[in-house]
């Protein structure tokens, strides 16, 4: 298990990581709690020249909450995240979803933009991005751009980030209404066989004012369920609206038999997790 | 590939050894500098038989490049106690039979370690989670649970005065 041979560099600032990545192109890859990548380069499966480490750029290591608007820089850790008292009260689903990752070990070191950038489908902060309607921002060689979380995943580790380009954090708004993060797994540590994140907001009227639904490890990317979303919005919550939100959200999952199971128990799992989702999530709305 | 020079505060003692970039944190501790406690188990960031503390984090030194500990303090078991003066956590590891073969107890010592430090008083459904990164093939848990709980409730009574 000993990885190939690589040139390491540990820039202290953004502009000179960028600058680093410019200079040595793809042969390089940006290296941030390291927890999906030394795997892949113990397996070889990732063979990397350079490793451009991020960890000693102090300013991509905060918590922000200011007037509702939430910044995290990506060098933020899980456990960092699990750790932050307002973070509890601005958006609580963080927590609940960062608890769920990996083993406390593994949080210590896994950060939430290794976690989100990797692009890898079992990973659960990219689809509580989405959920929460998260933006993310990319810092290139032509300065600083912002894509949607829910346009930012193409494929299995293919995001619309460029090779160049760095993800330096994550923004979205606080949201203090009903939120579950539930997944199913094999085990402690391991990733979701299935996995739902859920924020449902109560009306004055007790309608649902705000509904967002999103799906972890059931496509190769993650999953926004729009209609679904919508459909909660119309109608309220119920028996039966949580019937047809669960049906709309499995007319697009696309699992596929592995280790973890058939495709269609995958879809049971789906169902499952999605439903104790949403009513959880209104339980506490 | 050329090797680094890399110093590493572990258990008090500052140590300089070279490294090439690839050498992850295990090999250059166990191998180099022939700190054999933390263990090698299945290497895939999943046992937790090789848990270090780095500046006060438990980390699976299996899953760092040692060049990137570079400067900073690391904790082994070997830092923790000796079979002279076992620490509480090993004291009470051997009272309450938490191991058979042996092979997990650094990883779990060095981990419930730092959960004792961040939790001083845990439940055992925490101490439960606290070590879920660590497994045993041998003792089903049951025992390491009552010893980490045992060893927590002895560093809460206050300290006698002789």
């Amino acid at each position: 298990m000993i990885p190939g041979s690589f040139e390491y560099h540990q820039p202290d600032s953004l502009d000179a990581a960028v600058g680093l990545l410019g200079e040595l192109g793809e042969d390089a890859r940006v290296i941030a709690g390291g927890h999906s990548l030394i795997p892949m380069m113990k397996l070889r499966l990732a063979m990397p020249e350079h490793l451009v480490d991020l960890k000693a750029i102090t300013n991509l290591k905060h918590i922000t909450v200011e007037n509702g608007a939430i910044s995290i820089g990506a060098m933020t850790t899980q456990a960092e995240l699990i750790d932050s008292a307002e973070l509890a009260l601005a958006a609580p689903i963080i927590k609940e979803t960062a608890v769920q990752i990996a083993d406390p070990q593994i949080r210590y070191q896994g950060t939430i933009g290794g976690n989100v950038a990797n692009g890898d489908p079992g990973n659960d902060m990219p689809a509580l991005m989405q959920c929460l309607n998260a933006a993310f921002t990319l810092q290139g060689p032509n300065g600083e751009r912002e894509v949607n979380a829910r346009d930012f995943y193409e494929a299995a580790y293919f995001t619309a980030r460029d090779d160049l380009e760095i993800l330096t954090g994550v923004k979205f708004s606080a949201c203090t209404g009903g939120y579950a993060y539930e997944k199913q797994k094999r085990k402690i540590g391991d990733y979701a066989t299935a996995a739902a994140a859920v924020l449902l907001t109560k009306g004055a009227d007790g309608g649902c004012a705000h509904a967002s639904i999103a799906l972890t490890n059931l496509a190769d990317t993650p999953l926004y369920c729009e209609d679904a979303s919508t459909s909660l919005m119309q109608t309220g919550v119920n028996a039966a609206s949580i019937d047809s939100a669960v049906k709309s959200c499995m007319s697009i999952i696309e699992p596929v038999d592995d280790n973890r199971g058939p495709a269609e128990f995958k879809k049971h799992a789906a169902a499952m997790v999605l439903k104790r989702a949403i009513e959880l999530a209104w339980s506490r709305a | 590939m050329t090797k680094a020079s890399i110093t590493l505060n572990v258990n008090g003692q500052s140590l300089t050894t070279e490294a090439e970039p690839r050498e992850l944190l295990i090999h250059v501790l166990r191998e180099q500098l022939e700190i054999t406690g933390p263990h090698i188990g299945c290497e895939t960031s999943h046992c937790g038989a090789c848990t270090v503390e780095i500046d006060g984090r438990s980390v699976k030194s299996c899953t760092l490049f040692a060049i990137q500990a570079e400067g900073t303090e690391i904790t082994t078991i070997e830092g923790l106690g000796n079979p002279d003066k076992l620490h509480v956590l090993q004291e009470k590891f051997k009272e309450h039979h938490g191991l058979q073969c042996g092979f997990c107890t650094p990883g779990m010592i060095t981990r419930a370690h730092r959960l004792l430090i961040e939790n001083p008083n845990p439940s055992e459904e925490e101490v439960r989670f606290g070590i879920s990164g660590n497994l045993c093939r041998c003792t089903g848990y049951q025992n390491i649970v009552k010893a980490i709980l045992a060893a927590a409730s002895e560093l809460n009574q206050p300290e006698t005065v002789a």
